[in-house]
């Protein structure tokens, strides 16, 4: 097997457009999507997997983009919080970080709404319970987490909810 | 900058271990790439694992539970044949990290890790798993005793891959129940935990295993504390006689997140709990 090259070619859907470029294969995914691809919404908080701030989803599943390289992107469908605006269950949730004021400083919020993202298109009926669970692996150090809470319970009863009458 | 390379078959694999002998394989990464990083030099060859065959799935063979090494936790916590058979091992590992780390961390992955505070270690000490390691020579079969040889140390030879864990089912559905205290709930690493599997017959203990995480170089088991269960109903006196020899047994450390003193204290309080589960075969709350 000889020595590949320096940067390897790889493809994947980023925010549901297929791309193609050419970057070190051991590049974090993190680092490709912040400092590559300007897309800053994405943050790093503690670089080690305990904080969840960097949460993006792979394959519709909330990771970790610290500890994620970049060749295993390769066929992956990846979505980070610049999408979520145009998600109809992502524009809900960002409604109701702004309603419930849920944001504070606002470094994890991009996490929180990604994890929430997936938990609420795959339980849209999740009860605050199920939603504790959910955020549980996202760290916030401004909010005490009660209005995030309050957000994404918001989020799951607007989707839930009967249609209005006219 | 070094390849990051995906074998789908057995043969790949083998022949990228041999043409890059300083490779590490990866499973989901979590603790390797943390590993790595703070040595502060540029990652090896890494060989990953996320795309082999026959390494992703749980299927039931004859009387056992067979786990490819690169399923996720996620995975080991919700398939329906864990659930149903191994909720012990569901436990543990649901109770790893968060839901975002549990998408990529594998059961694999915990057992090469080998801390002690691995979160599926004491369940897989107790339900007997034979572990299937895979080489160019071949493949061999080791009991848990025999692959976790210490703190971060597993048997496994240069070259060697852990391929698939084997769990035999329990029979006469025992009562299972994992129990981990940390510094909060979620993204905290045990203080200490305790796995229990308690089968009844006409209300007596007929069978105790008991297996401590976190408070000791390995996973701690104590057959004075599982031999003063036996024959007995599962009540307070005979749990309290036994969380006696468990504080015996168990080595634990002071470190950052709890002294050794706590850890012992813990480690009998879990055990008089099994009290609260004992008529539930998953009482599974986690503390």
């Amino acid at each position: 097997m000889s020595k590949p090259p320096e940067n390897s070619p790889i493809s994947f859907f980023l925010n549901g457009s297929p791309l193609s470029l050419s970057v070190a294969p051991g590049r974090r995914v993190v680092d490709l999507l912040r400092e590559n691809l300007q897309l800053t919404g994405t943050k790093e908080g503690c670089g080690t997997g305990e904080c969840g701030a960097c949460t993006l989803l792979v394959d519709g599943l909330p990771m970790l983009s610290c500890l994620m390289l970049a060749a295993q992107l390769e066929g992956r469908r990846i979505e980070t919080v610049e999408s979520l605006e145009k998600d109809p269950v992502g524009e809900k949730l960002i409604t109701s970080f702004e309603e419930k004021g849920a944001v504070q400083c606002g470094y994890c919020i991009p996490g929180m709404e990604m994890t929430a993202l997936a938990l609420l298109r795959k339980h849209p009926e999740a009860n605050r319970e199920d939603i504790r669970k959910g955020l549980s692996g996202n760290l916030c150090r401004c909010t005490g987490y009660v209005k995030i809470l309050d957000a994404v319970e918001d989020t799951a009863k607007n989707l839930t909810a009967p249609e209005e009458m006219p | 900058m070094n390849p990051v390379l995906f074998p789908r078959t057995e043969e790949m694999l083998l022949s990228m271990a041999k043409a890059y002998p300083e490779a590490r394989f990866m499973a989901g990464g979590t603790d390797l790439l943390v590993a790595l990083r703070q040595k502060q030099k540029a990652l090896p060859p890494l060989i990953g694992l996320e795309r082999m065959e026959g390494m992703g799935d749980i299927l039931r063979e004859g009387e056992e539970i067979s786990i490819g090494a690169a399923c996720t936790l996620k995975e080991v916590a919700s398939h329906p044949l864990t659930r149903q058979h191994l909720p012990l091992l569901c436990q543990g590992a649901d109770s790893v990290g968060g839901p975002a780390l549990r998408n990529m961390a594998t059961l694999g992955g915990n057992l090469c890790t080998a801390s002690p505070a691995g979160d599926t270690l004491p369940a897989l000490f107790l339900l007997e798993a034979r572990l299937d390691l895979l080489s160019e020579t071949g493949l061999r079969t080791l009991s848990m005793e025999a692959f976790i040889t210490g703190p971060g140390r597993t048997a496994l030879l240069p070259g060697e891959l852990l391929h698939r864990i084997r769990i035999p089912i329990p029979q006469n559905a025992p009562i299972q129940h994992f129990e981990k205290v940390g510094n909060r709930n979620a993204m905290a690493i045990a203080v200490a935990s305790l796995a229990a599997l308690i089968r009844m017959e006409q209300g007596l203990v007929a069978e105790a295993r008991l297996a401590w995480g976190s408070v000791g170089p390995k996973v701690i088991r104590s057959s004075e504390a599982e031999a003063a269960l036996m024959g007995k109903p599962l009540r307070e006196e005979s749990l309290k006689e036994a969380a006696f020899y468990a504080q015996k047994a168990v080595q634990p450390i002071s470190d950052i997140r709890a002294s050794a003193d706590y850890r012992k204290k813990v480690s009998a309080s879990l055990l008089q709990r099994l009290i609260l589960y004992r008529d539930s075969d998953c009482g599974g709350k986690r503390s």
